[in-house]
């Protein structure tokens, strides 16, 4: 059997020399799969088709069997995010403390349902099951930064700060 | 690493500490870390090196009281202070040896006293990041006991004797479930530590891997030497990246103190352990959808059996525990089965971490022993309900419990009892829900969290959730008929009797439970289109003609 050699890398950015370091250091196990993904994601921030293709056949998975995955998995996107992120907790205790009403306000003041990203490219919504920050809630994320206690015009003046930044 | 090298660390560290008068303790979990407490911490260094005093300001783990956050604790006075701003930190510093600042300091004695603090005893007196410290609080004794002088079996009778059951929520004996790992066939083992804490509502597991990673680890060692593992994972969510960070801090530590790797303490054991991170899907909190996604496959479930401790990861005979399991073993295995097994209830022991949310005045991380009412937990260690409001039903369990009212509140809390009346332990959330909750509203919520998560295997949980969301829904918009009604309970059966894995079986549970407990409300949305509550928005749907599904009927 021939020695396996994993195919070039899709282009000379240098983030794929940190995806394939990723791969090598599990000895591009198939189960490495979800592991790859995950530093494909932090490394640009989404995953497109040449990402999934080059995982894929790196690791000799089934283009099939990535694509499940990545799909099923909430925390992996095929989109890129936004410039800035609009994060809204809406587990359980941010429910009871009337996240949905936060999230509905978003989503009228963007004009777009959550989960997706403002035509220019600005601002994305989306919401998470719980970030665990449940003692202070209502919880949002605004670009990753943790915000407790979020009232509506908080996130609004957040929002509005975001559009022309 | 033997007694006497531990001893000599602990040592050290307790020499460092004498050098000082006072230590400043300064809560840097996620819930105060996001009211800033590390660039308070900063000012308290800056303010107490100007002040000339000798403190010495550490950094640590979740205090509990996340309601009163950023909190500081100073030693030996044992003085706690909430709301603790950066410009407070001159006055802290000032008051040093002196009178304490009445203006800031948390007075709540009755939220403290009826705990008992075993998983949580090192959290917010420890550095999570130092090894040492976790030493110098008899940390890895228990590891060292385990294996100079137990035999496998010896540790195993330990955790049975003490009656320690599954902390993930199903309660499954820990002592039953090591010794069948223990006996299977195979040279390969393995052992996870679960720490998918999906349950939204809950974060026990989060402050316990942030707070005290090595107790975690520590715990899984032993299982490890009991069971035979030579490998370990410790799955955790990649929504909790101070968690994953302070683990892998943890590991590199150990490692570094020869607790991990080969020849462990100088005997032929060894085991390492690898972090896995989740990909945000509650399925794999289910013991065999987390090893599919270990494999790095969708995280669907298997039907059982083969349970894991026969055929698991990788076809090897695998022990999947919980981060609270795992977190309660060192101090088993150091004090004995017959300590643990003298806290608790008759069927349940010991303690149980639980995280009160909701509508409650301190919210936060409380440990207390099983068989705690329900009361005491709601009205004296979290403070009753705020605001002038009343109480109306506590949720246990997550999306697989169920929601239960005033009169169940002498209850004692213990995983038989909240079985019996429709709830369920779970992992350890508890959500206070006050008279502005409509129960036909949260009952929606949590089907359609299980719509959602459902991995879509079988059809029962994929389709019949997704049918009782569909009708909550219809009932919730003040459509809904006495029929709709018929149907969900019909459904509830169904889901519950054919699903495959956990998350289909008590998907319809809070429906079921609010079924139980708040009938009314659903009659007043689908008979007089009416919410109690005022949460259903029912004013802008027109006024109800007869619906011919009614009369058909």
């Amino acid at each position: 059997v021939a020695a396996f050699t994993p195919p070039p890398l899709p282009s000379d950015d240098k983030r794929w020399k940190i995806v394939a370091g990723t791969m090598r250091k599990n000895g591009f196990a198939r189960h490495a799969l979800i592991e790859t993904l995950h530093t494909v994601q932090s490394s640009f921030g989404y995953l497109d088709n040449d990402a999934i293709r080059f995982v894929a056949k790196s690791l000799r998975v089934p283009l099939s069997q990535a694509y499940g995955v990545v799909t099923f998995y909430h925390y992996f996107s095929l989109k890129p995010p936004g410039k800035h992120t609009m994060t809204i907790c809406t587990g359980t205790a941010c429910y009871i403390k009337g996240t949905d009403l936060l999230v509905a306000k978003a989503e009228q003041h963007l004009g777009i349902p959550k989960g997706e990203t403002t035509a220019d490219g600005q601002i994305s919504l989306m919401t998470a099951r719980c970030v665990g920050a449940c003692g202070r809630a209502p919880v949002a994320l605004t670009d990753g930064e943790l915000q407790g206690h979020m009232s509506g015009e908080q996130m609004l003046a957040q929002l509005e700060r975001w559009a022309v930044e | 690493m033997t007694n006497e090298e531990l001893e000599k660390i602990a040592e050290s560290v307790r020499a460092e500490r004498a050098k000082y008068d006072h230590e400043i303790n300064v809560c840097m979990g996620t819930g105060c870390l996001s009211q800033h407490s590390d660039k308070m911490k900063e000012e308290l260094v800056k303010a107490v090196e100007a002040s000339g005093k000798k403190a010495f300001v550490r950094r640590t783990g979740c205090m509990g009281l996340c309601a009163a956050g950023p909190l500081v604790l100073i030693d030996p006075e044992e003085t706690l202070y909430q709301h603790v701003q950066a410009s407070d930190a001159p006055r802290i510093a000032a008051s040093l040896g002196g009178e304490p600042v009445a203006a800031l300091q948390c007075n709540l004695r009755e939220h403290f006293d009826q705990q008992v603090h075993v998983v949580l005893e090192n959290s917010g007196h420890i550095d999570p990041e130092k090894i040492d410290d976790y030493i110098s609080r008899d940390g890895y004794k228990a590891l060292v006991k385990a294996l100079t002088e137990m035999t496998p079996n010896d540790v195993i009778q330990q955790i049975t004797d003490s009656g320690l059951r599954g902390r993930g929520g199903g309660g499954y004996p820990t002592g039953l479930k090591w010794g069948t790992v223990a006996k299977a066939a195979g040279s390969l083992k393995y052992v996870i530590c679960n720490g998918d804490e999906g349950d939204p509502g809950a974060f026990m597991d989060r402050s316990v891997l942030e707070s005290d990673p090595q107790r975690v680890l520590e715990g899984m060692l032993i299982a490890a030497y009991a069971i035979g593992a030579s490998k370990g994972y410790v799955y955790v969510r990649a929504e909790y990246p101070l968690a994953v960070a302070r683990l892998t801090n943890c590991l590199r530590d150990a490692r570094r103190r020869g607790l991990l790797g080969n020849n462990i303490c100088n005997t032929s054991f060894n085991f390492d352990v690898e972090i896995r991170l989740g990909a945000g899907a509650f399925v794999c909190g289910e013991e065999t959808a987390l090893i599919s996604s270990i494999e790095g496959r969708r995280g669907t479930p298997k039907p059982r059996p083969p349970y894991p401790a026969v055929s698991g990861l990788w076809g090897k005979p695998t022990l999947i525990n919980n981060v609270e399991t795992f977190a309660n073993i060192a101090p088993i295995i150091r004090k004995g089965g017959k300590w643990f097994a003298a806290m608790g209830s008759e069927r349940s022991k010991g303690t149980k971490v639980f995280a009160l949310t909701g509508k409650i005045t301190n919210t936060g991380l409380i440990e207390v022993p099983m068989g705690i009412s329900l009361r005491t937990i709601i009205e004296e260690i979290g403070g009753g309900v705020p605001d002038g409001h009343t109480f109306k039903a506590v949720q246990t369990g997550g999306p697989s419990g169920g929601c239960l009212p005033t009169e169940m509140l002498d209850l004692g809390v213990s995983y038989d009892s909240l079985l019996k009346v429709g709830a369920m332990m779970g992992s350890g959330g508890m959500i206070v829900m006050d008279d502005t909750s409509c129960m036909v509203n949260v009952a929606r919520f949590f089907i359609e969290f299980c719509m959602t998560e459902s991995c879509g295997k079988c059809v029962p949980c994929r389709a019949g959730t997704a049918q009782m969301h569909t009708l909550l829904t219809r009932i919730c918009a003040g459509t809904g008929t006495m029929d709709d009604l018929e149907l969900l309970i019909e459904l509830c059966d169904t889901v519950k009797e054919t699903s495959l894995c956990g998350l289909g079986q008590t998907a319809p549970n809070p429906v079921l439970s609010t079924l139980k407990y708040f009938k009314n409300e659903y009659l007043e949305h689908i008979l007089h289109k009416r919410c109690p509550a005022g949460v259903c928005n029912i004013a802008a749907v027109p006024a109800a003609k007869p619906e011919p599904a009614e009369v058909l009927a």
